[in-house]
């Protein structure tokens, strides 16, 4: 499975730029929805990502495996998905924040 | 969050196989058992489909997310794939695990040989093919999958399936190709194995003809599936339905769609489309698309009724509360019901007068008339996923 290239970072940053603001909305996701979310974390995002997150289809999104990866660009993988790989496109589903709020879950650790 | 549901009924057999175990003395035959997995818990049910009955519950297989079964000849040993590379071997009379082990890092599926000798897993983590002999779960075979161009690991290996004449199918899902693996030879635990490459991008999952004749593997980089004729295996691995979407845009994919069995009813095949919210129908003798099913999501599995007059067609998120029916004549929907959040997979009674839906986000197993199309009964379950009958022990591809 192939890693980000620098230009794909720039690219991704800056595409993530554009859309915060347009996207954002006040805070952090509400109780009810944060549920929803860590929900969907782990039984949707786990289908390709392990329940685990330990990988499987998609690569391991552990906090080691995190570490260090701009979280920006992180967001931006998980709202526009990386052409030519199996990772979908989330923004019908999620917004910028939701997103931001998943990789703040992975960097954690998630558990099911 | 966590709920344990236990029926009394469940309730009752446990208390009564842990005091005593006299369930080994009760004569029993098993065609009319089989397994559902528990996803999170790492726990499987055994169940009877003759009274739609929750029989046991059999605890600690590991990380279950994507689990699957085989049944070894005698219908009385489940063996079941876990999403952590375990291999546990279920005793399905005496309710308990006969032998697990650990084979790998990451896997995604495997197959039981048809004399019934050899259990197959294909691996993501380490990517390859491990073989072990069916009865005690000793290594046979280690089979690393091809490199990848940059040597960081080696190929992820999916569309596991059993073969006539001794043989596993993979496919390669990094570097795209099918392997046919040969165990014919009884007079070494090599396999000869023979490497169709270039196939096409990223094949994620295949199905065997109910004769064992032809091998398709989905492809998910490209619009198309590779096909291979097992009986002419020298003309090599042909594409149909090639570029099935042209000129669309895709639709997001939220979940891999699956090929399980073959799904061919009135000389047509049914297959999910990729990234488009359609069933696609190939005539079986030309291998053309004959027609394009619109549907109200994007299928995962599409199965047909064992009697081949029904598709059953379930969804991704965030469609995955659905399930449709296909006449297959008409190729028109007939019913769309909604069992519930979470429809993750089916199975047909042997006959396929029922069927089965585990509904994961209610923790439920719904049991389906599919002649009035009319729910039945509801069993409990803890995030149940896959569900598997012992009558697929008899069916090659299973
Ligand atoms: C259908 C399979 C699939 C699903 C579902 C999926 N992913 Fe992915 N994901 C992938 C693949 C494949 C990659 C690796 C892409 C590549 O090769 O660059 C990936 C990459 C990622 C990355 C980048 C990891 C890194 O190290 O750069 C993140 C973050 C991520 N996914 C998060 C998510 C989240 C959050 C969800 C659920 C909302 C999700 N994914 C659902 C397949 C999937």
């Amino acid at each position: 499975m192939s890693t980000f290239n620098k230009r794909q970072i720039r690219r991704l940053v800056l595409m993530a730029s554009f859309f915060v603001p347009l996207l954002a909305q006040a805070g952090t996701p509400d109780a009810n929805r944060q549920a929803e979310l860590k929900h969907l974390l782990i039984q949707d995002c786990g289908s390709c990502h392990g329940l685990r997150m330990k990988g499987g289809l998609g690569p391991a999104l552990t906090p080691d495996d995190l570490a260090g990866k701009p979280k920006e660009s992180l967001v931006a993988t998980i709202i526009h998905g990386r052409h030519g790989t199996a990772m979908p496109p989330w923004s019908a589903l999620l917004t910028e924040n939701e997103a931001e709020w998943l990789i703040d879950q992975l960097l954690q650790g998630v558990s099911p | 969050m966590k709920k344990i549901f236990l029926t009394p009924l469940l309730a009752l057999s446990l208390t009564a196989c842990s005091l005593s175990g006299t369930q080994e003395s009760a004569l029993r035959g098993t065609g009319d058992l089989g397994v559902i997995i528990e996803r999170a818990d790492g726990n499987v049910l055994i169940v009877e489909h003759s009274n739609n009955e929750i029989l046991a519950r059999v605890e600690g297989l590991g990380d279950l997310s994507h689990a699957s079964v085989v049944f070894s000849r005698d219908a009385r040993y489940g063996y079941v794939f876990g999403r952590d590379g375990g291999l546990t071997k279920i005793d399905l009379l005496k309710q308990r695990i006969d032998k697990r082990i650990i084979q790998g890092g990451n896997s995604i599926g495997g197959a039981i040989s048809e004399d019934g000798r050899l259990i197959a897993v294909g691996n993501y983590e380490p990517g390859g093919v491990k073989v072990f002999t069916a009865d005690t779960l000793e290594l046979v075979a280690d089979i690393p999958a091809t490199a990848l161009a940059d040597g960081s690991k080696n190929s992820r290996v999916v569309g596991m399936t059993d073969a006539p004449g001794q043989k596993f199918m993979v496919s390669l899902f990094d570097t795209g190709e099918i392997w046919i693996i040969d165990f014919s030879d009884k007079t070494t635990s090599e396999p000869q194995i023979t490497k169709f490459e270039n196939i096409g991008k990223q094949p994620y999952d295949s199905m065997l003809t109910p004769e064992g004749r032809y091998y398709m593997a989905g492809l998910f980089g490209e619009d198309g599936l590779a096909m291979l004729d097992l009986w002419h295996p020298e003309k090599g691995v042909t594409r149909v339905l090639d570029g099935y979407g042209k000129g669309e845009q895709p639709l997001p994919v939220y979940k891999m769609p699956h090929l399980e069995g073959w799904t061919v009813a009135d000389d047509k095949v049914f297959v999910p489309a990729v990234g488009r919210h359609e069933v696609l129908v190939i005539d079986q003798k030309t291998w053309q698309q004959k027609d394009r099913i619109e549907m109200i999501g994007q299928p995962v599995f599409v199965m047909a009724r064992p009697d081949a007059r029904q598709i059953w067609v379930n969804f991704a998120v965030p469609d995955n509360q659905y399930v449709q029916v296909i006449d297959s004549e008409t190729a028109e929907i007939i019913k769309t019901i909604e069992p519930g959040p979470g429809v993750l997979h089916m199975e047909f009674s042997p006959r396929g007068e029922q069927i089965w839906i585990s509904v994961r986000d209610r923790n439920e197993v719904q049991i389906w008339d599919t002649a009035t199309l009319e729910h039945l009964y509801t069993l409990e379950a803890d995030s149940p996923s896959g569900i598997f009958f012992t009558n697929r022990a008899h069916r090659i591809g299973l």
